[in-house]
């Protein structure tokens, strides 16, 4: 997928006047973020397996190779082909020669973030490969010609009349508008593309290391079935996602789902190792994991590499303020929210996503929620440090930075600058206290009045008491 | 160099510079006694009665729930699950469960995986987890992993002896049991349902719109 955060200012005054959107987006509130609450209680000790579940991730990352190394012995002793991809580039070519090799005209895919990050779909169409997404976002996605604005809930951003406008169109049925009935008819338009498709492709939330397994959360079933059914599976997940044993991976399966959308579990944990035996009726001939790098590998060892801990449960956007006002497609690219942020400036290059370590008011949210503990306002600074180091910022930002730090390196000018400062906000305030526009800081005032100071200065006051 | 040298060549470089050059030994061992010991992290209390526990959250996943004392009662209980919904009163079921009186309690229930137009699915279950109310499917060849996944209802005749605490546990029970995990293990809690739209839960998905869980002792 292209990446577009360039554009993030422009499309933040847009999204925020989209009403629909903002409706939308308030049900993420009410239903990934209430229900996660509900459900975190049922562990006894969240904290305590949230620090296990940070350390587990800590483990594979601090020993990538050996871990790498390990997966990839168990994956091929049992059948599979493993193969590995610098580049987004390099998945949608080994994707494609894969494709041919064993003839696929068709191939059904569930959700897959990192396929989303190759631009795979447009890749196969011009090979010639025909793939229909199969998850009911991605789906809705798919024919609406969008990209998702959530890692967990791709569709969040549409309300369910322009889902059924889209399917009358599309599928020349005639109109639904109950939301069961819109999803009976999407099974049944994409039965026939399960039983008919050459290939599956899928990601893997996990790669269990000891087993060789690729580890797939679903709730509709459709992982399953394009894991299931066509004769060949390919499954395309990044190199951070190997996890150590069956029982780390379940750990970190009791934070996933309860984080992501409040569920204890999501309907099916598919673990996939190998391919099927001669006797088997079911289950694919052929089994290709590929392993994507698209610069992960260069946020080992340093100060980022707690952002690879990421297990994708979108909990930190559900309850970023940010994110909840804008939504996903503003970020520009496939990773939205405090998580996208950090890693579309990573992996994309800090020069392309200029704004989005500053998209972000450090309130703190989502490292509380982030199941591996993850400190992202931490790293978000880092970002933002880096900018400065580069000298990325713009002038108006560095000049304004430098006479702050020259006013407080100078206290009695300080002190002045203060008082006078507040005095004259106070007086422009007027009777309702509240300034309209300041200047210099359009930014804020645009959008919501600044209550206007009273009374002293901090300063002021402080002397003030300790005279008394 | 191909890819594989060189993303695992840049990791072993970044590596080196944090932890130092000489640690590959070490590691090796490391990693190779932590899949010896395969240490379980923090566990949910164990619950005080297993098959209590797993109904509750069965029931809660919208599964639904009957018990019989005589694996021979089976049919007839889910003649009459089907009968009271106006289901189909034909399917295929896992060979293991071909031997029950399908046909006496009026029942048509095919030995063979399931096809597409297949509306009934009946297995059985390696076992089942009472923390999520969740069962543990394996593929094989006497086990098809589509038994439990195109039919829109499933049924799944479990051994209330083969409940478990946790999914810890579970992954011992196949450790004990088989060498190592099957082409698929399916862990299945409740029928399939999607929120993509406006976050709304809706039952039935692609997989099955309902799940039956019949407990009776093997
Ligand atoms: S950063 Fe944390 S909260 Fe955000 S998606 Fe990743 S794991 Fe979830």
């Amino acid at each position: 997928m292209q990446n577009t955060s360039v554009d993030f200012e422009r499309q933040v005054t847009i999204k925020l006047a989209d009403a629909k959107l903002q409706q939308a987006l308030s049900r993420l509130q009410s239903r990934f973020v209430e229900g996660r609450a509900a459900v975190i209680s049922e562990i006894s000790d969240f904290e305590e397996t949230r620090s296990a579940a940070a350390a587990i991730r800590d483990r594979v990352l601090n020993d990538l190779e050996h871990w790498l190394m390990h997966f990839e012995q168990q994956a091929t002793a049992r059948g599979a082909i493993v193969h590995w991809a610098e580049t987004a580039a390099d998945v949608n070519r080994i994707v494609t020669e894969i494709a041919a090799l064993h003839g696929v005209r068709t191939a059904a895919k569930s959700k897959s973030m990192v396929s989303e990050e190759c631009g795979l779909n447009d890749a196969l169409e011009l090979a010639g490969v025909t793939v229909m997404e199969t998850d009911l976002g991605e789906y809705i996605l798919q024919l609406a010609h969008e990209a998702p604005s959530h890692i967990v809930a791709p569709v969040v951003h549409k309300n369910k009349e322009e889902i059924s406008d889209l399917f009358a169109e599309k599928h020349q049925l005639p109109r639904k508008t109950g939301i069961a009935e819109l999803c009976r008819e999407a099974r049944e338009v994409l039965r026939p593309a399960f039983l008919n498709a050459d290939m599956g492709i899928s990601g893997a939330n996990f790669l269990v290391a000891e087993t060789g397994s690729a580890l797939i959360v679903t709730n509709e079933g459709n992982g399953r079935l394009v894991t299931t059914l066509p004769r060949v599976h390919v499954a395309i997940t990044g190199i951070e996602k190997v996890v150590p044993t069956l029982e780390d991976v379940t750990t970190l399966l009791r934070l996933l789902p309860r984080s992501a959308t409040g569920q204890s579990i999501t309907n099916y944990v598919s673990v996939l190792t190998g391919n099927k035996n001669k006797e088997d009726h079911d289950g694919p001939e052929h089994f290709h994991i590929i392993l994507l790098d698209n610069g992960r590998s260069s946020l080992i060892g340093g100060e980022m590499q707690e952002m690879l801990r990421c297990i994708r449960c979108g909990a930190c956007m559900n309850h970023c303020p940010v994110y909840q006002n804008i939504g996903g497609h503003a970020y520009g690219w496939v990773y939205p929210g405090p998580m996208g942020s950090i890693l579309t400036p990573l992996l994309g290059g800090l020069e392309k996503s200029p704004d989005l370590p500053n998209a972000s008011t450090l309130c703190g949210a989502c490292a509380v929620v982030c199941p591996v503990k993850i400190p992202l306002p931490d790293l978000l600074r880092k970002l933002r440090e880096k900018q400065m180091e580069r000298g990325m910022k713009s002038r108006r930002e560095t000049l304004s930075l430098k006479a702050w730090a020259w006013l407080a390196l100078h206290p009695p000018v300080y002190a002045l600058a203060t008082k006078f400062g507040v005095r004259m906000m106070s007086l422009l305030g007027g009777k309702n206290k509240l300034l309209h526009t300041l200047p210099g800081a359009s930014g804020w005032t645009d959008g919501r009045d600044f209550p206007a100071p009273e009374g002293l200065t901090f300063r002021e006051m402080y002397q003030r008491r300790n005279r008394q | 160099m191909n890819a594989r040298e060189k993303i695992l060549g840049r990791i072993r470089n970044a590596q080196a510079r944090t932890n130092g050059a000489a640690v590959t030994a070490t590691h090796t061992e490391a990693v190779a006694s932590h899949l010896a010991l395969h240490p379980r992290g923090p566990l949910p209390p164990h619950p005080d009665n297993l098959l209590a526990r797993f109904k509750e959250c069965a029931l809660k996943l919208s599964s639904d729930v009957l018990e019989t004392g005589d694996r021979k009662e089976v049919p007839t209980l889910l003649a009459r699950y089907l009968n009271e919904r106006n289901l189909p009163v034909s399917g295929v079921c896992w060979p293991s469960l071909a031997g029950l009186p399908w046909s006496t309690a009026g029942l048509d229930m095919q030995p063979r995986p399931a096809k597409n137009q297949d509306l009934v699915g009946v297995t059985g279950a390696f076992c089942a987890i009472a923390e999520t109310g969740t069962l543990m499917l394996l593929s094989g060849t006497e086990t098809p992993a589509t038994t439990s996944l195109l039919p829109e209802t499933h049924v799944a005749v479990l051994d209330p002896r083969r409940i478990v605490a946790a999914m810890e546990d579970a992954w011992d029970l196949l450790r004990r049991e088989y060498k190592q995990p099957p082409r698929a293990v399916n862990f299945i809690s409740g029928p399939s349902r999607t929120a993509d739209i406006e976050q709304t839960v809706t039952l039935g998905a692609h997989g099955p719109y309902r799940v039956l869980l019949i407990l009776a002792p093997a």
